[in-house]
């Protein structure tokens, strides 16, 4: 084992002096940094990790060409000509960035068994920082699946249109960053992944179902409605649909029966208010998460 | 050291300075109020066996955890009312490991360099010249999950110095390594501390690790019961460790006991005691012990005599009686789920 000694220095820097940092105090700025650091963390394992995302990716394709293609034939009449997979490609854009979020928010438990997640406690930087930068990195890195996932709009007659593209990017973003919020918000206090994955099975499939992201929300038993109006992803899943049929040439008709819109009570609720109740939540989970964080020790 | 606050931290020369600090957890009194200090520069070494209260001294000094009672400052600052000031002047290496084995060294050290707030354009040549200390430049490009434990060891150690803290803590930083990778650390280890001019507090429960230190204390149920340089203990200790192996060990006790006035214990399967002069003893003791001898060491004091001589047992026993009280108690525990 080599040993470097004063008279052995270093062949890239001969006998250097000694570096002398300072750690400063606690500002805007160093805050700031700290939350660019753990958002390019996210980045950086997810670009190490190809296999991470393959794998992300098949579930929703199962979605989209198996089970749209396969149902295509029973549903055909219902539909008014439009193909399923069409039809559902609004939701599965949604499904994407949830599981992908909701994995990436895991990434707080690993890190917590493995122990890094102390090495972050200890630095002297806000608890806040640390989880605001998880959210965003998981944010990012759920918003770049879902590009790959957009990028096969022409396979299912959906035009590639700037307007769309931008629009489903930003809800993307906005899903994925209230997404990872609820999932950190809920890692905070798992100390074993296999009861994240659990908990995640849980959540995450009756939302998913309930969401209305593989059949209209309109016309549901009593019940269903109730629970497709609470649940979150409804409020994604809409806008995007709304979206994505504004630059589809179909007949009204099926426009009627497959894009209807949520209402309140009657009200139909304009996508805008739809995307600030996903912010918001975004917002508030976000809030319950630093908050849970900070009180650890 | 340009700071304004060097005045604070350098009033009294001392880095550390610890005073009725204790810490309960429930009703179990983890640490009964110790009090210490340690230099500026100096390398200071908790001694103990596992649950005598070592990293739980050391997560209070290191802002992890609340005092129960009784106060600390290290580099100047108080442990609870200015957490930050001790967080930004001090480096951790944790007992268990904290790095991302999924990001490279580089990546690994960036990351706390940024978290820590270092001036951007020194990040750089601080990480290089701590890598280089630590002898893992050349590999620095590599994923962590490649390393082999020691090298491990070393890159927390470096990323402990990244920021260029006045104390160290080293909670157990040999655990679980082999001897040879251990010696090689302590020699990282020794040399950082002359060319970085920081100071160390480490713990450890490896008597021979103890002997790298400047100053120990020992510990012991949450209480220290000696603090000293380790030649000055074993001086204190005074006399020689004789151990001798019988066939009939109970009967060689009471022996040294009658003839010699001498208090002797079994310790890992042989008879010891402590006397001075050992080596013109052991003709003496052969003539008149009156049991048969089968075999028979002489050693100078080694801090394991210190700690028997402080606690009465030996650490490994302290250990075992410790493990074996768990067990007890998880007995205890299930036999008592069953019965319900």
């Amino acid at each position: 084992m080599s040993v470097t000694t004063e008279t052995e220095p270093a062949p890239a820097r001969p006998s250097s002096p000694i570096v002398r940092v300072h750690v400063p105090q606690r500002s805007f700025g160093s805050e700031l940094r700290a939350i660019k650091i753990v958002w390019r963390r996210e980045l950086i394992r997810f670009i190490n990790d190809p296999l991470r995302v393959a794998t992300s990716l098949v579930q929703p394709l199962l979605f989209l060409f198996v089970l749209g293609s396969g149902l295509q034939r029973l549903s055909s009449a219902g539909t008014h000509g439009v193909s399923l997979r069409t039809f559902i490609f609004p939701g599965i854009l949604c499904i994407t960035v949830m599981f992908i979020a909701m994995f990436s928010a895991a990434s707080i438990v690993w890190d917590r068994e493995f122990g890094f997640l102390r090495e972050m406690m200890v630095a002297p930087v806000r608890r806040s920082s640390i989880v605001i930068g998880k959210c965003l990195g998981g944010a990012t890195v759920a918003s770049a699946q879902g590009v790959i996932v957009l990028a096969l709009a022409g396979t299912v007659h959906v035009p590639y249109d700037p307007v769309l593209i931008i629009g489903v990017l930003g809800l993307q973003l906005l899903l994925a960053f209230t997404i990872t919020a609820f999932g950190v918000m809920i890692a905070i206090r798992i100390k074993q992944m296999q009861s994240f994955m659990g908990v995640m099975q849980m959540i995450v499939m009756p939302m998913f179902f309930i969401s209305g992201a593989l059949f209209p929300a309109s016309g549901l038993p009593g019940w269903l409605e109730v629970l497709n109006r609470i649940d979150p992803l409804t409020y994604a899943v809409d806008p995007m649909r709304r979206l994505v049929f504004s630059h589809l040439n179909v007949n009204p008709l099926a426009r009627h029966a497959l894009d209807p819109g949520i209402t309140w009570w009657g009200w139909h609720v304009p996508a805008g208010i739809e995307a600030l109740v996903i912010a918001l939540l975004g917002l508030l989970m976000l809030g319950i998460a630093i908050w849970e964080f900070s009180r650890t020790e | 050291m340009s700071q304004g606050s060097m005045s604070t931290a350098s009033t009294n020369g001392s880095a550390i300075t610890v005073n009725g600090l204790a810490k309960s957890f429930g009703d179990v009194q983890a640490v009964r109020g110790v009090d210490f200090e340690v230099a500026v520069g100096e390398v200071f070494g908790f001694l103990g066996p596992n649950g005598a209260g070592k990293s739980t001294t050391i997560n209070m000094l290191c802002t992890l955890l609340r005092p129960t009672a009784g106060s600390a400052t290290v580099a100047g600052y108080d442990v609870v009312q200015e957490r930050d000031d001790v967080r930004r002047h001090i480096g951790l290496v944790f007992q268990d490991p904290t790095l991302d084995s999924y990001l490279t060294g580089t990546q690994n050290l960036r990351m706390h360099a940024e978290l820590y707030g270092v001036e951007r354009e020194l990040v750089a040549p601080r990480m290089e010249q701590v890598l280089t200390m630590v002898g893992l430049w050349e590999r620095k490009d590599s994923p962590v999950g490649t390393y082999s434990g020691g090298m491990r060891r070393r890159l927390e150690i470096a990323r402990g110095l990244m920021h260029s803290p006045r104390v160290l803590f080293l909670d157990e930083p040999t655990i679980g390594l082999d001897p040879q990778t251990r010696r090689s650390i302590w020699t990282y280890i020794r040399e950082l501390k002359e060319r970085e001019e920081i100071t160390i507090f480490m713990t450890t429960h490896y008597m021979d690790e103890a002997e790298w230190c400047d100053r120990i204390a020992i510990m012991d149920h949450g209480d220290i019961v000696a603090l000293d340089a380790p030649e000055t203990l074993k001086e204190r200790v005074g006399t020689d460790r004789v151990t001798i192996h019988t066939d009939d060990n109970e009967t060689a006790i009471a022996a040294l006991s009658d003839r010699f006035g001498l208090e002797a214990r079994v310790s890992e399967g042989a008879v010891t005691f402590g006397v001075s002069s050992g080596e013109e003893f052991v003709p003496r003791l052969f003539a008149e012990l009156g049991v048969p001898i089968r075999a028979v060491s002489v050693s100078r004091p080694t801090l394991d005599d210190v700690f028997m001589s402080y606690t009465g047992t030996t650490i490994r026993d302290a250990e075992e009686d410790m493990a074996v009280n768990r067990s007890r108690q998880m007995m205890r525990v299930m036999h008592g789920g069953g019965r319900r």
